[in-house]
């Protein structure tokens, strides 16, 4: 288990000898398959969808559209907008216009070619800032606005603040659109009841929110529908609405058809359908003292959201919040808005709108403080949140240890940072590899703060023979949750690990305990758990106290056994169950865990927008090659405060992995869209990190559990994915010089060493 | 034409010759852990061995194979379901998140190891950058087929733990 250092997972037998089942391996008698259909407009009205000769094509049993939808063909999570199949136009070269459902895959992706639409195509408007301006082509015309959503913050007074300054830094940045790149592609399969209930067996992240929209798609009630937690092939936040509606429409070919249906994705339609990461375009301005105080910061974030709102007004929302970094600013005004374009759709993505900030505001802070001719740590540290520090959204930070000197600290002595900073190649001549470290660091609020109800239940079940079956309100995306949520039940119960069955979830055994998202799975499950845990200890106290012969208060639990307080009495834990059941008592807990309140003030983009936040530091080191531009990663180290690692091989697992998307964030990945078409729909042309693109990667776990969490737990997932590409950013900058503020970095040959640029002081 | 698979020999129809390997092993023996997730070769998701090398069979039909031995990842685990010392390391290293890649990446380090059993990280690195991993950046991989090196090694610097099957 994870205390001998070996890592310990339910499902890593199952995974490494091939037996684990995913969505696509489960077998259906009289199974049908469905394919979508697209069509090669990017913004058009539909005039008709023609489906006559796919339906007359071998093997075809039906092709479906929007006409055959019995609920409601348009949903989504904040505004219903999003179709299961396009009804009134095309809004982006993802839209499926039809479903052909055939006997075999291969008919129905035959007979998709035969399904004509006739439309009226419409000037597609593919640029955010061009999409806000007045006679853009509206994607929504009913809005009257391509605006999504905004945000703002105001907090004191800018214009003093810039006034304060001795130093103005501006710049503009561009983030790209990029793909999660799960290794499984979105399938889902729906199964006729007997008892008239849909099944879903599906590859989501989110069995909640897939259910409310199979249930509207078909227009039945919440109960009408089991969505089943099926092994996953990776999320990244990347399953939700695309895969929920994926789910929907292979819901609604076996309800219509009274068979089973699995809609699997072919790599290309997941590129070309399922939603991105948000591209960014951000103006930061910045003001600073000559000793490296930071007085004010400006910021406007465009937000390209695609054709459809998704949760662009949450990603948009954790940008603002988060939009000065780990760093106290006295006056901050920013102006955040998310856009309706003909790209694709943008959603959400590890991360959640903290990468693009991370990207800027990292590179600010160096900027100015290398006009200053000061060290950027020492700005850094100058301008950090420490313990009781107030953020820019007002938010006095004192429920829980402020990390933020700690994890920093700790990446400057593991990487050697500042006499390897001596050493970088920047303004020095000769050598065909320039050498370069850079460091990033950030703060990020924890699970979802002022986005939405953020509370979890769990369920644990002792069985007559003192085996336990265990449930949580989150879902195994592959990082480990169900692994996570039995060794904190475990340790609770004082039991051993192997005692414990995790019950395969479904979204009608547990009450809806929202989506498995912003790194709340440990959290809130875990908090869940240890409630229900707790409760299931007080029912077993009741139960053996008086053999015990002391109060249920004072009854412990360890090595499998209840014991007195002084631990000289003892029942064994499979005694103590068998008792309970003898005695007509259930040994049955349900527990929940409510996020402590959070505040915002919509207006004035003040409040208290997390309940916990947590502190995260990389550094990495590198060369470019002064003949090709070629980046090569040679280290990179990395320290988060995850408040208590749970399982910690797991914990090291999300370091490694989160860096290693951040570094295809920084050098490789980009969906390259012409036209509005995505030109790179496949492996082959979207390039994610391979093993020889990445360095080794030293994890440092830091741990100051958090009072308001029962297990201590934070959050992990995503602060590791969020601040390596502008450590990669700065450390080109220290090896060549070159400011690079768009993603991804492309270093032409022969980077030239450009003058340096005066100090405004 | 006659396969064999996981160490059994198997007689098909000629039809069946030109049926796409995948799914041949997917869907009519039920082997599932052979994973497509490009259907064009470039991800390494599905990756079995052939003769000892490594095969992207979402490439293949089921004729490319015949006359030749190939190994899944049904059959890296003995009979009686002990793991091999290989995949016990992808296990306690925590190697596996989602596990998507997991029976691609075994096989290949396996094929590699046969052959190179004292190999660098770096060399680690070579022999599986055909196959994309994107949960774990790739580290606790390279430790857990670092780590099982040591029984592809031929005794007695083997470690007490158990030969390597072929």
């Amino acid at each position: 288990m994870s205390s001998s250092g070996k890592a310990w997972r339910n499902d890593a037998h199952a995974k490494v000898t091939g037996g684990a089942k995913y969505t696509d391996d489960l077998k259906f008698a009289r199974l049908l398959h469905a394919a979508p259909v697209y069509s090669d407009f990017v913004h058009a009205r539909l005039v008709r969808v023609d489906t006559e000769a796919a339906a007359r094509a071998p093997g075809v049993v039906a092709v479906l559209t929007a006409r055959d939808v019995p609920g409601t063909n348009r949903y989504g999570q904040i505004v219903r907008d999003y179709r299961i199949f396009a009804d009134d136009k095309v809004r982006y070269n993802g839209d499926v216009v039809a479903m052909v459902v055939a006997e075999t895959r291969d008919s129905a992706i035959r007979a998709g070619d035969l399904v004509r639409v006739e439309a009226e195509p419409l000037a597609a408007v593919l640029d955010p800032e061009e999409a806000l301006k007045p006679g853009s082509p509206l994607v929504h015309e009913d809005l009257g606005t391509n605006v999504v959503n905004t945000h703002r913050i105001r907090r004191g007074d800018v214009a003093e603040g810039f006034r304060q300054a001795d130093l103005v830094v501006e710049e503009s940045f561009r983030t790209q659109s990029v793909e999660h790149a799960y290794m499984e592609p979105e399938v889902a399969v729906g199964v006729p009841r007997p008892d008239g209930v849909i099944e879903v067996y599906g590859s989501m992240q989110h069995p909640f929110s897939t259910r409310r929209f199979v249930c509207a798609c078909l227009g039945v009630p919440l109960s009408g529908v089991e969505v089943i937690g099926t092994p996953m092939g990776g999320g990244f936040g990347g399953k939700d609405d695309t895969a929920a509606v994926v789910c929907a429409r292979a819901a609604l070919a076996a309800r219509i058809l009274g068979r089973p249906v699995k809609m699997m994705y072919r790599r290309d339609w997941s590129v070309r359908e399922s939603y991105k990461r948000h591209p960014y375009r951000v103006a930061y301005k910045m003001g600073v003292t000559k000793s490296g105080l930071i007085t004010a910061v400006q910021c406007r974030i465009v937000a390209d959201g695609g054709a459809y709102c998704s949760v662009t007004p949450w990603v948009t929302w954790r940008s603002t919040v988060q939009c000065c970094g780990p760093y106290v600013v006295d006056n901050v005004h920013c102006d955040t808005v998310g856009v309706y374009t003909n790209n694709i759709v943008a959603g959400a993505m590890r991360g959640f709108g903290s990468p693009q900030m991370n990207f800027v505001v990292e590179q600010m802070v160096e900027i100015a403080a290398q006009r200053l001719g000061i060290p950027a740590l020492e700005l850094r540290r100058r301008n950090m949140v420490r313990q009781g520090s107030v953020t820019i959204t007002g938010q006095r930070l004192d429920t829980h240890k402020v990390a933020m000197g700690e994890v920093l600290e700790a990446v400057v002595r593991e990487s050697g940072y500042e006499e390897k900073l001596a050493r970088c190649s920047r303004g020095r001549a000769g050598g065909d590899e320039l050498y370069g470290i850079g460091l990033a660091m950030s703060y990020r609020g924890v699970s979802l703060g002022a986005e939405g109800t953020d509370f979890c239940a769990a369920m644990i079940t002792v069985q007559p023979d003192g085996s336990i079956i265990l449930e949580a309100g989150v879902h195994e995306n592959g990082q480990g949750a169900e692994s996570a949520m039995m060794i904190i039940a475990a340790a609770e119960l004082g039991v051993g690990v192997e005692r414990i069955r995790y019950r395969r979830s479904s979204t009608s055994t547990i009450p809806d305990s929202g989506t498995t998202v912003a790194s709340r799975g440990t959290i809130m499950g875990g908090g869940a758990v240890t409630a229900a845990a707790r409760e299931l200890k007080a029912k077993i106290a009741e139960a053996v106290c008086a053999q015990l012969q002391c109060p249920a208060g004072e009854v412990r639990f360890a090595a499998d056994a209840a014991l007195d307080g002084t631990g000289r009495r003892s029942v064994a834990f499979d005694e103590a169950i068998r008792q309970m059941y003898q005695t007509q008592r259930f040994p049955h807990a349900f527990g929940v865990f409510k996020a402590p309140r959070v505040t915002w003030d919509e207006h004035t983009g003040q409040g208290d927008a997390y309940f916990t936040w947590v502190y995260g530091c990389q550094a990495v080191e590198l060369t470019v090659s002064r003949k090709t531009g070629k980046v090569r990663l040679l280290g990179a180290v990395a320290a988060h405060d995850v408040g208590r690692a749970v399982n910690r091989e797991m914990v090291r697992g999300q370091f490694f992995g989160g860096m290693a998307m951040a570094t295809g964030y920084a050098l490789h990945e980009e969906i390259r869209q012409k036209d509005g078409r995505i030109q790179n729909q496949n492996l082959n042309t979207y390039r994610i990190p391979r093993a020889m693109d990445l360095p080794e990667m030293t994890a440092i776990i830091v741990e100051n559990p958090d009072p308001q969490s029962p297990t201590g737990a934070k959050a992990l997932g995503e602060p590791t994915n969020e601040i390596l590409a502008p450590a990669i950013a700065n450390a080109v900058f220290n090896a060549t010089g070159r400011r690079e503020l768009s993603l991804p970095i492309r270093l032409s040959a022969a980077p030239e060493e450009p003058a340096e640029e005066d100090c405004r002081l | 034409m006659r396969l064999n698979i996981n160490g059994r020999d198997l007689e098909v129809a000629d039809s069946v010759g030109e049926r796409k390997l995948i799914a041949f092993l997917r869907e009519d023996l039920d082997l599932t852990g052979a994973k497509n997730a490009c259907d064009i070769g470039a991800c390494g998701a599905c990756t079995v061995l052939l003769d000892g090398e490594p095969m992207k069979i979402c490439i293949k039909r089921v004729r490319d194979v015949a006359g030749h031995r190939m190994l899944t990842i049904e059959g890296m685990a003995a009979a009686d379901g002990t793991l091999h010392p290989l995949q016990r390391a992808f296990v306690e290293r925590g190697a596996i998140q989602c596990g998507f890649c997991t029976p691609g990446m075994v096989l290949v380090a396996h094929a590699f190891l046969l052959k190179n059993p004292r190999p660098t990280r770096d060399e680690i690195r070579k022999a599986i950058n055909g196959n994309l991993c994107r949960c774990t950046g790739y580290q606790q991989i390279i430790d857990a087929i670092e780590e099982a090196a040591a029984h592809y090694r031929p005794a007695p610097e083997a470690a007490p733990a158990g030969p390597p099957s072929p």
